[in-house]
């Protein structure tokens, strides 16, 4: 009944998006305000329409209804209950459920939006978000229909892939999700804008908010995945160049690069087109990504071939919005008015290079990632693109961006001063040269990126909060003083402050992964093994019996430079309804570093293959992405986005919106 | 199966994640160990997704892993293991793509798109400095002079 119920909401949010997507626009092109103002209501409704779906779907997993199909590839009656909920997304029809989700909850957000936008942006930004919707409903129920029935049902499902069971899956895709997709917005808002042929501050004013939303949930989503690889894989490393991670760095790199042309936008009216450019090309990007992890065109160009149905569905989503919307760029885009000049030494022009450095950065990785298929396609010659290519063109792409950021931040718009700029970045660059010099001087025979890998980030880290404090401290002024100023400073001065910090933050856990040590050994119970500061003895093999899986536990004693530390576990799982084999590393935080244990096969003595890794300031990384995160939320609580747009629209804003 | 990221089509090709490089297949002599590592992590694994045989439990992988030890214990180069290699499986195999005529395109993109979105904004740079139809008439000057000399004065 359930299955029935979901199936049929799936089939009418499709006919709800076609309204959202058709009738605004009409509404507007024949001036009639009752049919304009269609749109909000159409996407609340298909939001809810959506969302009794996935609840139909997420019924039954936690009821296990061997009669669908979805429910019996990816569940299994003994499965914990939260990895039945989980589940639901942990495949590609039901995460394709929770991308379109995502995509109309976003519809709904602006629906519901507060903030007062002119009628035609609304009307225009919410019926090219339902043409989106439409494109990947359509998709989910023609090619990936999670409803889709068993018969006859079988007693019992095939369980979840083991490597899925964990909380990572909980957390990450909706997250990414949530990143991913909320892009969808801003291409909508950039579509209308392009439709109406009118761009201005109040546009950027109003994308803004929803570029932070899903740059920030990118972020997080990103440095979650990252995270689950690490604990999860048992190789103790958090970032492979792999297509499928390059996939959610494309967008993030166009986003991040976004969130700072429309700061341009906004303050000083200028770089219009291209923001309009990046603001499509970001969710294009993600639409990319979509297509490169879905249509199988990874594994090879040949598998894509002999099952095309789904990867074609989603090339022809891909031709139909990019090159849609790439067409109505190069027509409209010529009579958008250009503002606000700047001189080349400026604020503006400090951003432009930011956007070239991430621009480059976000190519690179595009053609890095889609150049060993087009080569296959075309010559029929296989190469590799592997994680070597990525080192020697994406960092040396990166340095000098990082390296010019701390300056870059303190120049004045219209006109700076390189001069007084580069003066007021001084004490953070020799906070970076000293820290370099006491590492080198204290660290003998080391890396030598490590230390200059460190002294960058402690650049980046207090050139951030330098910019801050010169701000909020001046001379011959009280501590009550400084701290009006603090709670003066807009919030979004404080939230990149702290992106900015985030970042040096991450550099800094980067380059100490250079300290990195390993060892292997053959251990039986009662040998130890030592890498870097940490001494690792196998104390026992434990069998034990976990709800879906049976486990060989081995405990380890711990010692650090000396020091006793709480055992720790490692596993080796058989998960009984797949009979496949996973490990779970044993990982003990000491500081910001980890000891990382992971177990490999036992030997016919008895002895178990052990990998020990000493990771200094390894949480670094993700501590960093953290910081970034929390610091593209704190810039979305800023005065100016909860207050109602000025000019243009002279509207009380304090009008319910779905009646306008 | 590389990343959990987005894990769907990777689930096609998954081995169970471990340790890949065995203790038995450590070399004795540490600095051919360390060679070893550096190498196998730039060759790929030819039945994985975008893996190198340093992170692989394939056979394959290990078999590759072995082989590559047996040449630099047998005194090979670094350059003469990885030609070895290459001849047996081709540069498919390699993970940093060879600079030839057929990945030129591949490693002069970063640079050219770098440069030639540089060369744009210096144009652009040159356009916006000297906006046309933006010089004083000889009026406005002298009122402009005026005023200066009232501000300073």
């Amino acid at each position: 009944m359930f299955v029935e119920i979901g199936h049929f909401a799936l089939a009418l949010a499709l006919g709800v998006a076609v309204v959202q997507t058709i009738v605004p626009l009409w509404g507007v092109a024949r001036n009639d305000p009752a049919l304009a103002s269609v749109g909000p209501a159409a996407a609340i409704a298909c939001f809810l329409l959506v969302a009794i779906s996935f609840g139909c779907l997420m019924m039954s997993y936690v009821t296990s209804d061997f009669s669908v199909e979805n429910v019996v590839a990816n569940s299994h009656s003994t499965q914990p209950l939260i990895y039945k909920l989980t589940a639901v997304w942990g495949n590609h029809e039901g995460s394709m459920l929770l991308w379109v989700l995502i995509l109309v909850l976003f519809g709904a957000l602006v629906a519901l939006s507060r903030r007062s936008l002119p009628p035609k942006l609304r009307a225009g930004t919410l019926a090219a978000q339902g043409s989106v919707s439409v494109a990947f409903l359509a998709f989910t129920l023609l090619t990936s229909n999670p409803f889709r029935r068993l018969v006859p049902a079988p007693g019992e499902g095939q369980d979840l892939n083991p490597i899925l069971q964990d909380l990572g899956l909980a957390i990450h895709p909706p997250l990414l999700y949530v990143g991913y997709v909320g892009f969808s917005i801003t291409y909508a808002f950039a579509v209308a804008a392009l439709i109406e042929g009118k761009i201005d501050a109040v546009w950027a004013r109003a994308v803004r908010p929803w570029t932070l939303l899903a740059w920030t949930f990118l972020t997080l989503g990103i440095a979650m995945g990252s995270y689950w690889a690490y604990y999860e894989l048992g190789w103790g490393g958090w970032w492979f160049w792999d297509p499928v991670e390059n996939a959610s760095l494309m967008p993030w790199l166009a986003g991040t690069a976004l969130i700072h042309s429309t700061v341009v936008m906004e303050k000083r009216d200028a770089l219009k087109v291209w923001t309009i450019l990046l603001a499509i090309l970001t969710f294009s990007l993600s639409l990319l990504g979509t297509f490169i992890v879905r249509s199988g065109v990874l594994t090879s160009v040949h598998s894509f071939a002999s099952d095309p149905q789904r990867g074609l569905f989603i090339l022809g989503i891909l031709i139909a919005f990019i090159g849609g919307s790439l067409a109505l760029f190069a027509w409209r885009a010529p009579l958008l008015k250009q503002g606000g000049l700047f001189a080349p030494i400026s604020r503006e022009s400090a951003l432009v290079v930011n956007n070239l450095f991430l621009a480059t950065a976000c190519a690179t990785v595009f053609i890095g990632t889609l150049y060993p298929l087009v080569l296959e396609m075309i010559t029929g010659d296989k190469i590799s693109v592997g994680p070597p290519f990525f080192n020697a063109t994406f960092v040396p792409l990166l340095v000098p961006l990082l390296l010019l950021l701390p300056i870059g931040q303190t120049l004045a718009w219209k006109r700076g001063d390189l001069l007084g700029a580069a003066q007021r970045a001084q004490v953070a660059f020799g906070a970076g040269v000293v820290t370099m010099l006491a590492i080198f001087a204290v660290v003998r025979g080391g890396p030598v990126l490590a230390p200059l890998g460190i002294g960058l980030g402690v650049f980046l880290v207090i050139g951030a909060l330098w910019e801050i404090g010169e701000r909020v401290v001046t001379r011959a002024s009280g501590a009550s003083a400084i701290w009006s100023r603090a709670k003066g400073l807009p919030r979004s001065a404080w939230g990149s402050a702290l992106g900015h910090a985030g970042v040096g933050i991450s550099v800094i856990g980067i380059a100490a992964a250079a300290w990195g040590t390993e060892s292997i050994g053959m251990l039986k119970v009662g040998e130890s093994l030592t890498s870097g500061r940490y001494t690792v003895t196998l104390e026992a093999i434990t069998p034990r019996t976990g709800p879906n899986y049976r486990e060989d536990a081995a405990r380890f004693r711990i010692v650090a430079n000396g020091r006793l530390l709480e055992p720790v576990e490692a596993m080796k799982r058989i998960y009984t309804a797949r009979a496949m084999p996973t490990t779970e590393a044993g990982i003990r935080t000491v500081g910001l570093g980890q000891a990382y244990i992971s177990l490999g096969e036992p030997d016919a003595s008895g002895a178990i293959a052990v990998k020990l890794h000493d990771k200094p300031l390894i949480l670094l990384i993700w501590i960093g992405a953290l910081v970034m995160a929390a610091g593209g939320a704190l810039s979305l609580t800023d005065r100016r986005f909860r207050l109602a747009a000025p000019r243009r629209t002279p509207a009380p804003a304090a009008l319910p919106q779905a009646a306008e | 199966m590389r990343a959990l990221p987005l894990f769907f089509v990777a689930l096609l090709v998954l081995s169970a994640p471990a340790i890949a490089v065995q203790p038995d297949e450590i070399l004795k002599n540490p600095a051919l160990e360390q060679r070893a590592r550096a190498l196998s992590s730039g060759l790929r694994c030819l039945v994985c997704q975008n893996q190198s045989i340093d992170d692989s439990d394939a056979p394959l992988a290990k078999d590759l892993r072995i082989l590559v030890r047996e040449r630099l214990t047998a005194g090979d180069s670094d350059g003469a293991v990885i030609d070895f290699v290459v001849a047996r499986y081709g540069d498919f195999v390699l993970l940093r793509p060879p600079m030839n005529a057929r990945t030129i395109a591949l490693w002069a993109a970063p640079f050219l798109i770098m440069l030639s979105g540089a060369a744009f904004l210096w144009r652009r740079r040159n356009r916006s400095a000297a906006p046309a139809g933006v010089t004083l008439t000889a009026e406005e000057q002298r009122r402009l002079d005026d005023l200066l000399r009232d501000e300073r004065g």
